[in-house]
């Protein structure tokens, strides 16, 4: 009998090891892959990088060139996105956390957002070729800036409503208490309460459209040259290395991997400092 | 006389500041209003997308009627145009990925809530979601360059002589290995959504009762025993709401999987060959189209991927709400 228990004993010991290994291996298998992404980045993208990556533009094959105008193309493109997207996101935030916190409105809004959230982004540049570029009849810098646009909204309104809610009413109350308007009650106590969760969310959507690739392949298209005019198709890092990496070039598939690593850097400092902010609200 | 004007004084600070609480009454409807609109704006751009698409798509579903899901042919020379094999590849690539990330992604919750070190829990969690940070376009030149090649000279030979005369194995794994196709995408896109699926199941983990866990750990269970007789069960729809979360990111994914499908026309049985998805074939040929008969089937194929991942993702939002529903009460 004894001998039977200690038997059943044994084999749960055995397999409650088993499982622990294998949950750990997972997580050794998912930290390996980052760490082999980030390896590999490094280790093909550093040879790349001097000072001409920064100072000439994307070359034809075989001579020497940078990726300025595909990188002054992302910061436009990108601060384009923000600015549009990020008012539109603040105010339905602001309503939904605000003035129609039980609303059906708010119900159907959140439910619509977060399926946005998570849409395919080439989707989103279908919508806006349709809506512009085909109307206008050209590509444009100015079509790659409302389809990144439209994948702000979403983070942003998420993040925006998340962190108003977090504000406790009592604020709200001693402000409305004080003879303060609403607006005044949401402008200067509810944004000002949420502004380090607010700016995270912000810093999110910046991370988030500066590495995407699907919404411009047919907004903002590409440019082998500099353009500030942003009624004509603009270069841009993803698209670039898109462009580069399927090349059977050379010199091209070692800008490529030097504009990956850029982009990786950038992401990844974005979404740390985006973290950091939040810690540090946290504590 | 000095009254009078007082008096007089007074009354122009009365009449000042009624005006100035109407002007404020005025803004605050105003603010109001525009937040609402803000709101229903967002509304807007899910139901523009739906109706742009639709109309785009319009001329390729007229054309072909319902034939255009379950044709094979894509021939733009004879527009001749079905989306079968675009929507095959993306539902095994998707499938196959989800086998492979659900496990691995519920190992790397199980270990962040039950067996990692307190010190190590906060970094390694970042890391994982670090993970999810990163652009696709990064996984997909990374696919492209190291993954597909590794696999070309090390897994898939081996996948081919392993099961060479396993009946349905073999056809599963036949032909040369080209390094990219269907197999390497979907090893991508698992490896792309695993992030996902475990800090959504980490969360979820968290959100059963310590008592639950601590009565099943008084009672003598192991540690493989509470997860799989208490927290599983008690998670299940959130877990399931990440995965099919996870599914909806799977099913959009562009830019990882159009760097190593190969982008081909057809239907093979075997997971080495090349292929396509939906998103793939958009991102390939969608600037290259010329006629317009050619681009609306591509704005068409984009239509039936919304409506897919817009039904994965509902579903998926509807379970995890009902399981944050049951926390919070």
């Amino acid at each position: 009998m004894s001998a039977r228990a200690s038997g059943l004993y044994a084999a749960r010991l055995m397999r409650e090891r088993m499982f622990l290994g294998l949950a750990m291996g997972a997580t050794a298998l998912g930290l390996g892959c980052l760490v082999a992404i980030l390896a590999t980045l490094l280790i093909e993208g550093v040879g790349g990088l001097n000072l001409r990556v920064f100072t000439e533009m994307t070359p034809p094959p075989g001579s020497d060139g940078g990726l300025l105008n595909a990188i002054a193309g992302s910061l436009a493109m990108t601060a384009l996105g923000v600015v549009l997207g990020t008012p539109l996101g603040l105010l339905a935030g602001t309503y939904m956390a605000e003035y129609g916190r039980h609303t059906r409105l708010t119900q159907v809004v959140r439910f619509v957002n977060d399926i946005l959230l998570s849409a395919p982004s080439i989707v989103i540049g279908l919508f806006v070729y349709e809506i512009y570029v085909a109307l206008v009849g050209h590509f444009s810098a100015l079509a790659g800036g409302v389809a990144l646009a439209i994948i702000v909204v979403p983070v942003v309104v998420r993040t925006t409503e998340d962190m108003l809610l977090l504000v406790p009413d009592p604020l709200r109350e001693a402000a409305a208490s004080l003879g303060a308007p609403r607006w005044h009650v949401v402008s200067r106590v509810a944004y000002r309460a949420a502004k380090a969760g607010i700016i995270t969310g912000i810093l999110l959507a910046v991370a988030r459209i500066s590495g995407e690739t699907a919404p411009l392949l047919f907004t903002a298209l590409n440019n082998q040259f500099w353009s500030t005019d942003l009624n004509a198709p603009m270069a841009s890092l993803p698209v670039t290395i898109f462009q580069f990496a399927m090349s059977p070039y050379e010199d091209w598939r070692r800008l490529a991997w030097t504009g990956a690593l850029l982009i990786t850097a950038a992401v990844l400092a974005l979404s740390i400092a985006a973290r950091a902010l939040n810690a540090k609200r946290g504590t | 006389m000095v009254e009078l004007a007082l008096v007089q004084e007074n009354r122009v600070a009365v009449v000042r500041k009624g005006s100035s609480l109407r002007r404020m009454a005025r803004t605050d409807a105003f603010f109001e209003a525009l937040t609402r609109a803000a709101a229903i704006a967002v509304l807007g751009v899910l139901g523009g997308v739906m109706i742009s698409l639709m109309m785009g798509a319009w001329p390729a579903l007229d054309k072909f009627g319902l034939g255009f899901l379950y044709s094979q042919s894509w021939n733009p020379v004879t527009e001749k145009f079905g989306a079968l094999a675009p929507i095959y590849g993306t539902i095994v690539t998707s499938a196959i990925a989800l086998a492979m990330a659900v496990p691995i992604g519920l190992g790397v919750a199980i270990f962040l809530t039950e067996i990692c070190p307190q010190v190590l829990r906060r970094p390694i969690g970042i890391a994982i979601e670090l993970l999810a940070g990163i652009p696709s376009i990064i996984y997909g030149i990374w696919g492209l360059f190291v993954l597909a090649p590794l696999l070309q000279h090390t897994l898939q030979p081996r996948l081919v002589d392993l099961f060479q005369s396993v009946p349905v194995l073999s056809t599963l794994f036949a032909g040369p290995p080209y390094g990219i196709g269907v197999l390497t995408s979907a090893l991508i896109l698992a490896i792309m959504i695993l992030p996902f699926i475990a800090s959504i199941t980490r969360d979820v983990f968290e959100q059963v009762p310590p008592m639950l866990k601590e009565a099943a750990f008084g009672l003598g269970c192991t540690t493989r025993e509470v997860i799989r007789n208490v927290v599983i069960p008690y998670t299940r729809v959130g877990v399931t709401g990440g995965c099919m979360l996870a599914l909806g990111r799977a099913l959009g994914e562009t830019m990882a999987v159009t760097f190593v499908i190969g982008n081909a026309h057809r239907i093979t049985p075997s997971l080495l060959a090349p292929g396509t998805t939906i998103s793939a074939t958009i991102a390939n040929e969608f600037t290259e189209a010329v006629g317009d008969l050619y681009t609306s089937a591509l704005i068409a194929l984009g239509l039936i991927l919304f409506v897919i991942t817009f039904i994965v993702l509902a579903i998926a939002r509807y379970m995890l709400a009902r399981i944050a529903l049951r926390a919070g009460t």
